[in-house]
């Protein structure tokens, strides 16, 4: 009989009971739940939780949702988007409110995670409420260099390129065109799928190998490239990317869908 | 920190006719779709430059190009599967080669045996199981799901099916069991997650039960 290596138990990831401090409404479908976490150990960008609901006859059902806030950030964010025929998300978006407790835990994932440490350039690509873990990342980064000067926000420059289908549709749309005004070492491209503004000058098509040689930084650069939005995207992108000369460990991917993990 | 579940305000949920209700470990739901999860860009390792290996801890191997490992007798598998992000699947149904049935003929041809073993994967994923786990009709090496070739998306050409443990277990692209005298974290096991990752007892994460 051989010996056993594993490590000494780490201590479980507790469930713990959150208050909603506020719910916003981001777009017709999503709302972001703002929350106080008592203990909170605090999280990278790019991590999740598990959200526990429990009915009075102790039905449980359980989901994951990415964090949306910076881990700068005293409170909590979760942007969670309604699926019309979803058990969980409309509960989120629809019934709590603020005062309303919600059990969860985390922080969950230890991969699909950047901090400024790692270093840039990053290059993020989201499709629809995948825009969220991504977000954190903006958040975080924007949190650390908004007191340093040009010489280390050229350091870690960053690119979204996000996927929606109409203008409406864009989560956070206003905190991104602010956060790259005020930063000229980010870029943020949009492109509607279904429907645009009179007058859109961005992309109009889903995400193909054009558009990344176009928004991407080349291989040579190296960027750290995230990916997270629905299968079909996430698969196209990650193989473009890689088609275009990208190291494959260098893209990281996360994938939402109506089952996929944000249900 | 809660130790009793908290009852959430106004929450009903959606009850499962029983049949299914005990076929869902906890914390699970039933998905009618095959969600697509993995860490990276999908491989695409052409067929005749696959092959298939089983590695002793002494450094022996048995190798299998894609033509001679289709020759091998391959079992039908009918299970439910479940996914640590929460879905589950019922009633899938698989086509593949035993592990039992590889590591007879890898040990037919000087491969010994070891107590744990680590899946290595194209893209360089790995997951560590007892031997215990993989042996005795309980995990396969799978080419086809639902009849038809698994789709590079699923794992194609070939997945590990463990369906008795959390699926990030049943390791995509997979292309060599390594033999290990010692367990050694996989990918997700190093990075938070259960090193056993039994769905009946809920062992998503580390420190869990």
């Amino acid at each position: 009989m051989s010996t056993v290596s594993a490590p000494a138990r780490p201590r479980a990831i507790a469930w713990r009971l959150a208050s909603v401090a506020e719910v916003r409404a981001e777009t017709v479908t999503t709302r972001t739940l703002v929350l106080d976490v008592p203990g909170w150990p605090g999280h990278r960008a790019g991590q999740h939780v598990d959200v526990r609901l429990t009915a009075e006859d102790g039905y449980q059902a359980q989901r994951s949702y990415s964090i949306a806030s910076a881990p700068e950030t005293p409170r909590l964010a979760l942007t969670v988007e309604r699926l019309e025929d979803g058990e969980v998300s409309p509960y989120l978006t629809d019934v709590l409110r603020p005062g309303d407790r919600l059990e969860l835990r985390g922080p969950i994932g230890g991969y699909f995670v950047w901090d400024v440490t790692l270093g840039g350039p990053l290059l993020l690509v989201a499709g629809g409420s995948g825009i969220v873990p991504l977000m954190a990342m903006l958040r975080h980064r924007a949190a650390v260099l908004q007191h340093a000067d040009a010489r280390a926000r050229h350091e870690v420059p960053a690119r979204l390129l996000y996927s929606a289908r109409r203008w409406d549709d864009v989560i956070y749309r206003e905190e991104l065109a602010r956060l790259a005004e005020g930063d000229e070492t980010l870029e943020v491209a949009l492109t509607l799928t279904r429907e645009a503004p009179r007058g859109w000058t961005g992309f109009r098509r889903r995400i193909d190998k054009m558009m990344l040689a176009e928004v991407a930084w080349p291989p040579a650069e190296r960027p750290r490239a995230f990916v997270c939005g629905p299968t079909p995207l996430v698969e196209a992108v990650a193989a473009a990317l890689v088609e275009l000369g990208h190291d494959p460990a260098r893209v990281k991917t996360e994938r939402f869908g109506p089952t996929g993990g944000s249900a | 920190m809660s130790d009793q579940p908290f009852i959430s305000r106004g929450f009903h949920g959606r009850r499962r006719p029983r049949a299914t209700a005990e076929r869902l470990p906890p914390g699970q739901y039933e998905t009618p779709d095959f969600p697509v999860l993995s860490a990276g860009p999908t491989p695409h390792t052409p067929l005749e430059l696959w092959d298939f290996t089983v590695r002793g801890p002494g450094g022996a191997e048995a190798r299998w190009t894609w033509d001679e490992f289709a020759a091998l007798p391959h079992e039908t598998v009918t299970t439910d599967i479940h996914c640590v992000t929460k879905w589950s699947k019922l009633d899938t149904v698989w086509e593949g080669v035993s592990i039992d049935m590889l590591l007879a003929e890898a040990a037919a041809r000087g491969v010994a045996e070891a107590p744990f073993v680590l899946a290595v994967s194209d893209g360089g994923y790995t997951t560590n199981l007892p031997l215990a786990d993989v042996t005795g009709g309980k995990a396969w090496v799978a080419v086809t799901y639902d009849g038809a070739p698994l789709a590079p998306e699923h794992g194609g050409p070939a997945r590990l099916l463990v369906p008795h443990l959390y699926f990030w277990k049943s390791a995509k692209w997979v292309r060599e069991i390594r033999l290990m005298e010692r367990d050694e974290a996989g990918f997700w096991e190093s990075l938070g997650y259960h090193n056993y990752g039994d769905p009946w007892r809920e062992q998503r994460y580390a420190g869990d039960p």
